[in-house]
């Protein structure tokens, strides 16, 4: 009979300090991060999707179109195309584009990149309507930023 | 015991558990004949994420299966990346610096305290309790913001190389990490005091899902399933790996072989995980964090190599088999919760539908893992 009621006891104890927790937590400062009205911001490692890095002399692109991002890309997002052009030495990029709908985010592509050319961009605000949304030409994003 | 009904055709009926459903955490589908309230047989139905991972391996270099690693056990990425790495290492006669074996077991033990604070999060939730998770929540944040400065992202990591690290980590690291065990191990008793010791869980685990050890062996057990029912196996022990002979640690083992056993190795290995973490972080030398001369097009030597690490949920096996190319001729992935799965059909028979459920939940099921 003792142990039944000291079941009762113990149990009854055990709600009521898992309350006392509760009720600690509740008068202490909020933890959530306020996230449509306080933006958080992006460490610096941070793993977006590509971006051409702007060469800081030209403002043109650093890349030297020898395609080491395509091959090395896992998923097959990247295209990179490129043209002769006279009175330029190695080719000139025409066309970067992404398709960010198979893109893993793994970033062996940039770290594959000699010239360093590409970089991860903060854009964590992904959001689109259709398919075609997330199929970026970031030659156009550069010159774009560079406006 | 329970009787059920002899004549199973005309008493029993079809109860359809998923693969949309809160408690599987996934898409897994569990098929349950019952008997009224009880079950009379639980048939597991997997297959509905299978995508291939094993043969994806075999129609891309050694590098880029790496990001795929991180997509098995989303909750432990870190690990099964340890351990894809590793088995090529082995394969490729790789030696990697200490510095990053030892930046690799501090990373990887965040990530299973980190699983392990989901995981009992959510196994409170299957249970009824939603207040847990938002304590789990909050610590479990910490770790992946600590993560996320360092590998990139947050949950599909994929941050180890052969050979070393994506990237070294800094002082401010080091310094979040130190501040994060003092932080965690002031808040463990808490999770004691409001989970662990409340009556209402107690009486819904203990007795609930009895494994015995001779269960876990029929059907591969491994894990913190196998540790909460009597059998002291750890990977990290018994066939030790990277620098993890250097650390001082204990293995939990439980023997009463029920959801609370396997609750309780939980709650206990985050204690110890937070052991090694210090240690790591105390002890970190100084050094390189990448393996000089990799070769850029990796090529291992024709073979049949075999790596198990402890992951999160038991040991994850990768065996890679090289034809002397650059890209793996077979790529077999053992992961531990399909074996621990396996068991559902066995120890489900005659108990009800939410015993199932604090079953299941115990088991720590990631569903993407299963199915690969």
């Amino acid at each position: 009979m003792g142990g039944y009621f000291k079941e009762i006891f113990d149990g009854a104890h055990s709600l009521v300090a898992g309350m006392g927790v509760t009720l600690k937590y509740l008068f202490q400062p909020v933890v959530t991060e306020q996230y449509p009205h306080v933006a958080p911001t992006m460490p610096d490692r941070f793993r977006g999707h590509i971006e051409l890095v702007a060469n800081p002399e030209t403002g043109g692109t650093l890349c030297i179109v020898c395609g080491m991002c395509q091959k090395a890309c896992p998923s097959g997002c990247i295209t990179v195309a490129g043209e002769k052009v006279e009175g330029v030495k190695g080719k000139v990029l025409t066309k970067y584009e992404l398709d960010f709908t198979k893109c893993s985010l793994c970033g062996i592509c940039v770290e594959s990149c000699n010239p360093g050319a590409i970089t991860f961009s903060k854009d964590y605000n992904l959001a689109g309507l259709r398919k075609e949304a997330f199929i970026y030409d970031l030659k156009k994003r550069l010159e774009e930023r560079k406006r | 015991m329970i009787e059920l009904a002899s004549d199973k055709q005309k008493e029993t009926f079809v109860l359809n558990m998923g693969p949309q459903h809160p408690a599987t955490h996934g898409v897994l589908r569990v098929k349950l004949v019952m008997d009224g309230e009880y079950i009379v047989e639980a048939e597991p139905v997997l297959g509905y994420i299978h995508r291939m991972h094993e043969k994806m391996g075999e129609n891309r270099n050694w590098a880029q299966f790496m990001p795929n690693t991180g997509r098995l056990d989303y909750l432990g990425a870190l690990s099964y990346n340890h351990g894809y790495a590793a088995a090529v290492e082995r394969a490729a006669g790789i030696e990697v610096p200490e510095r990053a074996e030892y930046i690799r077991v501090l990373t990887v033990e965040l990530n299973r305290i980190s699983s392990h604070l989901l995981w009992m999060g959510a196994y409170l939730l299957d249970l009824g309790g939603f207040t847990p998770l938002l304590y789990a929540f909050d610590d479990r944040e910490k770790i992946l913001d600590m993560l996320e400065r360092v590998t990139g992202s947050r949950l599909t990591y994929c941050y180890f190389r052969f050979g070393g690290l994506y990237n070294d980590v800094d002082e401010q690291f080091i310094g979040e990490v130190k501040a994060f065990v003092a932080r965690m191990r002031s808040r463990l008793p808490m999770y004691h005091t409001l989970v662990t010791k409340n009556v209402i869980l107690m009486e819904r685990l203990k007795g609930i899902g009895i494994i015995d050890a001779d269960m876990c062996r029929r059907y591969g057990v491994t894990g913190p399933v196998a540790r909460g029912s009597g059998i002291n196996f750890d990977v990290r022990k018994n066939e030790p790996y990277s620098v993890y002979p250097e650390f001082d640690f204990d293995v939990p083992v439980y023997s009463e072989g029920d959801s609370m056993a396997r609750y309780m190795v939980r709650m206990d290995e985050i204690e110890q995980s937070l052991r090694i973490v210090e240690q790591a972080v105390n002890r970190l030398p100084e050094g390189p964090v990448m393996a000089e001369k990799v070769p850029k097009v990796l090529k291992p030597p024709k073979g049949d190599y075999y790596h198990a690490v402890e992951a999160a949920r038991g040991s994850f096996g990768v065996r890679v088999v090289s034809d002397g190319t650059n890209t793996p001729y077979r790529l077999k992935l053992r992961s531990p919760t399909f074996s621990n799965l396996s068991l559902l059909a066995e120890v489900a028979r005659g108990v009800t539908v939410a015993d199932a459920v604090a079953f299941m939940g115990s088991l720590d099921l990631v569903i993407p893992e299963i199915d690969r």
